[in-house]
C-alpha cells in the first residue's frame, strides 16, 4: 500500500496543530536520531513530533488518518523487537514528553500516568506512600511506561506478580482514526462489555496510542531476602525451580546464569561467583520477615536435597545487593566478548527449562556462536543472547540461522516466540511458526476493523508477504 | 594527510548496543529534550558520518552541544568509551573548520589557544590588570556607567562573579617550596600542578592548597615551568596542542621525584590522567612517561584524606556539594571529598537530587553555548535550593564560577556562598582567609 509523503502541503498543515516549531523536528540530524531503537535495522522518519497534550495527538492522528501517512508511536525507543521503527516513514509521535502526570492516588491504590513517565519514577512514587508497581522490566529506568503498556512489558517480579497488563485498571487512547476512548476504568473490579483495555495493552502500537493510564497498585511486602544456588548440573537447576514452586513458596524473583554467564561476569568484574558451576540460580523471597528468613531456610534445603553443590543465604542488605549486582553485570559483561547482543525471550513452560537448555547447548556448538542463557527461569521466561559482530557478515548469518532454531525449540516444547519482548519487525518472519491455523487472520480482521486504512504503526506483529529474518544495521 | 571521516572513531561507536540506559544521565537531553542530543544520539550520528551516510559538518551542532560531563559514561552498562568518540568527531569538526574558516579568524583562535592559555606570564599580566581594575575602583566606575552592560550577555554575566585576585606583589612572593608542617619526616614529597585559569584566577585557592598539603604533612614544590593540562584544547577538537602541552608538563613534572602530582581542578586532573591515552599514538617511549606521570596524578581530596589532615575548626553551615563531572566520570574521585566535609564539625551535609548531574560550567561551554548552559543550570538550581544549603562547595573552576552564577541568577547572593572545597577544608584547619 503507497502511502502519501510529507511534502509542503501536508507540513503546514501540522505547523498548525503543534504551534511550537521547537517540537516539530526535520532536519537530517533528528531524523537520523530517531530511525533506530535497541534492536536492529535504520528507518528514517519523515517528521518526527513531540506532543504534550492528548488533544494534539488526536490531532495528528486525525490528519494522518485523512491523508493515509503513516504514525509511529515511541517512547525512549529501548524496545529489543523494533516497535518503534518507522518502517514506512511518515510520523513519528515522540510521546517522551508528556512525562507530567503521575498522581499516586493511596487510598484507590492506583497511579495515573501519561506515556512519557519513567517506569521507575512509578516505582519510587508508589513506594513513597507504602505501594509497589509490581512490573520490574530491567529498563525500567529509563523505559517510559506508554512503551510498557504498548509491549505489554514483564519483568524478574513476573513470577509472583505477572506482567503490566495485570496492573491495567483503564486507559485514554487515540485511536487510528483519532477519536479519544476511555477503556475500563478505576475499579479492580469491571466485566462491563469487552475488555479493550487488555486488547490494547501488549498490541504494540497497531491499535491505537496509549495517552493515559489508570495503574493498580499493590502493598509493598515488607522485606526481602535472597539465596543463591549452585549447581555443577543444569539438569538440576530445573528440578530445583520445580520443586521450589511446588512447595508452598511463591519467590518475587528466581533468575538463572549459565556457565558462560558466570565466566563473563567473572573476567569483566569478579564478583565471587563459582566459576566451575554449570549454573547459578538467585532467588529472592519477600513478605514479613520472619516468613522470609523461613522460606529461604526451606528454600537451602530443597535446593540441596535435589542436588546443589552449594546454597548461599544473603545475611545483610549489602550481601543480598552484591548478588542482584551480578545478575545485572551479565549484560554488560558479555558485550565485552564481542559488540553486537541479539537479545531473544523465547519462552517455553516451567518443567521445559532444563530440556530448553539442552537444546540450546545444541544449537550454540552446532553454529559455533558466543551463545549464553539466563533470565527469568521461575517462568520459564529465558534470554539467550547471541554475542557477535554486525560487520562479519558471516557471522550474523549463522546468528540469523541460530535464532530461527531457538525459536523451533522454544515452540516445540509448548513455549512462545516472545516472553515480554515483544514481535515487532523482529519476529514478525516466524509467526507462521506459532500459528498454524487462522489465528493470525482473526488478528488481523481486528486490526483491519479498528484501522482499516493501515497507518498505526505499519510493518509490526504481521510479516510481509515473504518477509525474511535479516539482522542488519 | 588522513581523511577527516578516519579522524571518526568508530570502532568505538560500534560498542554502543542502543540501550539507551544514558539518556536518563544526560543533561541537555534532559533540557533539550530531542535524542539529537543524547549520548546515543551522538554516538549514533558519528557512526553514522563515519560510514558515509551524514557529513562531518551534520555533527557540529549535536556534537558542539554536549557538555562533555561524560555522565553517559559511568551509565553505559556496555563500557563505551564515549570520551573518545567526542574528543574524535571534535577534533574532525575542527580540522573540516578550519579548511573553510577565515585566515583571520584561525589567526585568532590559534593565539588564543596556543599564545594565552599555555602562557603563564600572560595569565599573570591579565590577573594583574583585573586586580587593578577591581581594587582601584575603576570596577565601580564600571558598574555605575552600566559599562558592564554594553558586553554581550554571555561574558558581562560572568563579570559580576569574578573572584576578587591575588595582588601582583603578593602572587610573585608565593614560594616554590613549602615543608611539610608538624612532621619530622614529610609523609609524601608531592609536586603541585597550579593550573593556567586556576592560578590566574583563584590563586587563592591555590596558595590554600599548598598549604593544606604542607600541613597534612606533605612537602610541597611548585615547578615553574609548568603549563596548561591541554583540556580546552583538546574539548576544543585541537588534539594536537593539547598533546604539545602534555610533553611538556611531564617533562618538567620528570624534573623532580615525588610521590605525586597533586591538582585541585576536577576538570585539569581529569586529562592529566589521560595523558595516556592522549599520548597513546606517540610512540612507546612517550606513552610509558605519560603512564608514570597518570599514577602520580591525584587530586587533592585523595592526599588530605589520604594524610588525614586535621579538620577541627567548627563550621556551622549546611552545605551542598556539587560535584564535578570530570572529577565523578572520568578521575572517578567520589568519595574522599564528601568524607572530609562530613569531618567538619558543625556542618549539616545535605545531598542535592540527582547529584552527578552537571552544572553546565562545561570548560567554556557557558561562553560559547550561553543559553543552552543557563537551561542546564537552573535545573542544577532547582535542585540545590531544595536542599537549603548556604554554601555550595564545588572542586573545579569553571563549577566555582557557574555556582556563583547560579546563586547569582536566583537572588540568593546574600544567603548562598559558593567555595571550592579547598577554601572550606582551609578554613576548618585554622588557616586564615
Amino acid at each position: 500500500m503507497e502511502y502519501r509523503k510529507i511534502d509542503g502541503e501536508i507540513l503546514g498543515k501540522l505547523k498548525e496543530l503543534i504551534s511550537d516549531s521547537k517540537r516539530l523536528l526535520t532536519n537530517r540530524q533528528d531524523l537520523a536520531s530517531y530511525s533506530y531503537d535497541a534492536s536492529f535495522g535504520i528507518y528514517y522518519p519523515e517528521i518526527v513530533i513531540q506532543p504534550n497534550t492528548t488533544q494534539e495527538v488526536s490531532s495528528v492522528v486525525k490528519l494522518a488518518n485523512q491523508y493515509h501517512i503513516p504514525v509511529y508511536p515511541r517512547g525512549q525507543a529501548t524496545s529489543l523487537s523494533g516497535g518503534p521503527l518507522p518502517v514506512e516513514g511518515g510520523i513519528v509521535l515522540d510521546l517522551s514528553k508528556m512525562d507530567k502526570t503521575l498522581d499516586i492516588i493511596p487510598e484507590d491504590l492506583v497511579a495515573i500516568v501519561t506515556p512519557g513517565v519513567l517506569t521507575e519514577n512509578i516505582h519510587k512514587e508508589a513506594e513513597k506512600v507504602g505501594l509497589m508497581y509490581p512490573p520490574d522490566p530491567s529498563s525500567s529506568a529509563v523505559s517510559t511506561i506508554g512503551g510498557n503498556l504498548a509491549e505489554n512489558s514483564g519483568g524478574p517480579r513476573g513470577l509472583k506478580y505477572g506482567v503490566t497488563k495485570d496492573y491495567v485498571l483503564g486507559l485514554e487512547v487515540v485511536t487510528p482514526k483519532g477519536e479519544i476512548i476511555q477503556t475500563g476504568g478505576r475499579t479492580v473490579k469491571n466485566v462491563t462489555g469487552y475488555d479493550l483495555t487488555k486488547l490494547i495493552i501488549g498490541s504494540e502500537g497497531t491499535l491505537g496510542i496509549i495517552t493515559k493510564a489508570i495503574l493498580q497498585l499493590i502493598p509493598k511486602p515488607v522485606t526481602t531476602g535472597t539465596a543463591m544456588a549452585v549447581f555443577d548440573e543444569i539438569i538440576a537447576s530445573g528440578e530445583a525451580i520445580s520443586k521450589v514452586l511446588t512447595s508452598g513458596i511463591c519467590p518475587s524473583k528466581m533468575e538463572i546464569m549459565d556457565q558462560a554467564c558466570i565466566q563473563a561476569v567473572e573476567d569483566y568484574q569478579p564478583s565471587g561467583l563459582p566459576v566451575n558451576a554449570d549454573a547459578i540460580v538467585l532467588i529472592e523471597v519477600d513478605g514479613h520477615p520472619s516468613a522470609v528468613k523461613a522460606e529461604l531456610a526451606q528454600i537451602k534445603e530443597i535446593c540441596k536435597q535435589v542436588g546443589a553443590i552449594d546454597v548461599q543465604v544473603a545475611r545483610s542488605k549489602s550481601d543480598e545487593a552484591v548478588l542482584w549486582k551480578a545478575r545485572k553485570l551479565v549484560s554488560p559483561a558479555i558485550t565485552r566478548i564481542k559488540p553486537t547482543k541479539i537479545s531473544e525471550d523465547a519462552t517455553v513452560p516451567r518443567s521445559k527449562i532444563p530440556e530448553m537448555f539442552k537444546r540450546l547447548k545444541i544449537i550454540r556448538e552446532k553454529y559455533d556462536l558466543d551463545l549464553v542463557v539466563f533470565g527469568h527461569a521461575g517462568d520459564g521466561n529465558l534470554h539467550p543472547n547471541i554475542v557477535a559482530d554486525k560487520r562479519d557478515k558471516e557471522e550474523m548469518k549463522r546468528v540469523e540461522q541460530a535464532v530461527a532454531e531457538i525459536f523451533e525449540a522454544a515452540i516445540d516444547l509448548g513455549g512462545t516466540l516472545s516472553g515480554e519482548h515483544g514481535i515487532g519487525t523482529m519476529k514478525a518472519p516466524f509467526m507462521s511458526m506459532e500459528f498454524k491455523g487462522v489465528e493470525l487472520e482473526m488478528m488481523k480482521l481486528i486490526k483491519d476493523s479498528w484501522d482499516p486504512k493501515n497507518i498505526m504503526n505499519p510493518g509490526k506483529i504481521f510479516p510481509y508477504p515473504g518477509q525474511r529474518f535479516v539482522l542488519e544495521g | 594527510m588522513r581523511k577527516l571521516i578516519d579522524l571518526l572513531p568508530y570502532e568505538e561507536t560500534i560498542q554502543c548496543v542502543q540501550c539507551g540506559y544514558c539518556l536518563p544521565a544526560c543533561p541537555t537531553y534532559l533540557t533539550m529534550g530531542t535524542e539529537t542530543h543524547s549520548p546515543r544520539g551522538r554516538i549514533n550520528l558519528v557512526k553514522m558520518a563515519a560510514e558515509g551516510h551524514l557529513s562531518i559538518s551534520d555533527l557540529e551542532n549535536p556534537i558542539e552541544l554536549c557538555l562533555g560531563c561524560r555522565a553517559c559514561e559511568t551509565a553505559c552498562p556496555s563500557g563505551v568509551q564515549y570520551g573518545k568518540i567526542l574528543e574524535g568527531a571534535k577534533e574532525a569538526i575542527y580540522k573540516n573548520k578550519s579548511e573553510n574558516i577565515s585566515n583571520i579568524k584561525k589567526t585568532a583562535q590559534d593565539a588564543l589557544f596556543m599564545k594565552l592559555f599555555p602562557n603563564s606570564q600572560k595569565w599573570t599580566t591579565i590577573a594583574d590588570l583585573l586586580w587593578l581594575y577591581q581594587t582601584s575602583g575603576l570596577q565601580k566606575v564600571a558598574h555605575k556607567g552600566n559599562l558592564t552592560k554594553v558586553l554581550p550577555e554571555n561574558l558581562s554575566v560572568f563579570e559580576g562573579v569574578m573572584p576578587n585576585v591575588t595582588s601582583p606583589l603578593a602572587r610573585r612572593k608565593r614560594p616554590t617550596l613549602f615543608p611539610a608542617v608538624n612532621s619530622e619526616k614529610p609523609i609524601y614529597k608531592v609536586a603541585f600542578f597550579t593550573g593556567c585559569i586556576m592560578d590566574a584566577l583563584f590563586e587563592k585557592i591555590n596558595r590554600l592548597s599548598m598549604e593544606l598539603l604542607s600541613r597534612a604533612g606533605c612537602e610541597v614544590h611548585v615547578i615553574q615551568e609548568q603549563t596548561c593540562c591541554g583540556a580546552l584544547h583538546a574539548h576544543a577538537g585541537r588534539k594536537d596542542d593539547s598533546v604539545t602541552l602534555a610533553k611538556k608538563n611531564i617533562e618538567v613534572f620528570e624534573s623532580i621525584e615525588v610521590d605525586f602530582i597533586v591538582n585541585n581542578a576536577g576538570g585539569c586532573g581529569a586529562l592529566l590522567i589521560e595523558y595516556d591515552h592522549l599520548l597513546a599514538e606517540q610512540g612507546d617511549e612517550w606513552t610509558n612517561r605519560a603512564k608514570a606521570f597518570v599514577k602520580k596524578t591525584k587530586d587533592i581530596s585523595q592526599i588530605l584524606f589520604d594524610c588525614k589532615v586535621s579538620l577541627n575548626q567548627p563550621v556551622n553551615a549546611t552545605v551542598t556539594y556539587q560535584r564535578s563531572c570530570h572529577m565523578t566520570n572520568v578521575q572517578k574521585v567520589t568519595e574522599e571529598p564528601v568524607a572530609l566535609l562530613k569531618q567538619i564539625p558543625g556542618i549539616v551535609y545535605k545531598e542535592m537530587e540527582n547529584p552527578h548531574m552537571c552544572c553546565g560550567s562545561a570548560g567554556i561551554y557557558n561562553v560559547v553555548n550561553y543559553k543552552e548552559s543557563m537551561e542546564v543550570l537552573d535545573e542544577k538550581m532547582i535542585m540545590a535550593k531544595k536542599t537549603d544549603a548556604t554554601i555550595v562547595v564545588t572542586t573545579n573552576p569553571g563549577c566555582l564560577l557557574q555556582m556563583k552564577l547560579g546563586v547569582q541568577r536566583e537572588g540568593l547572593n546574600e544567603k548562598v556562598r559558593v567555595v571550592h572545597l579547598v577554601e572550606l577544608l582551609a578554613a576548618a584547619a585554622g588557616l586564615g582567609e
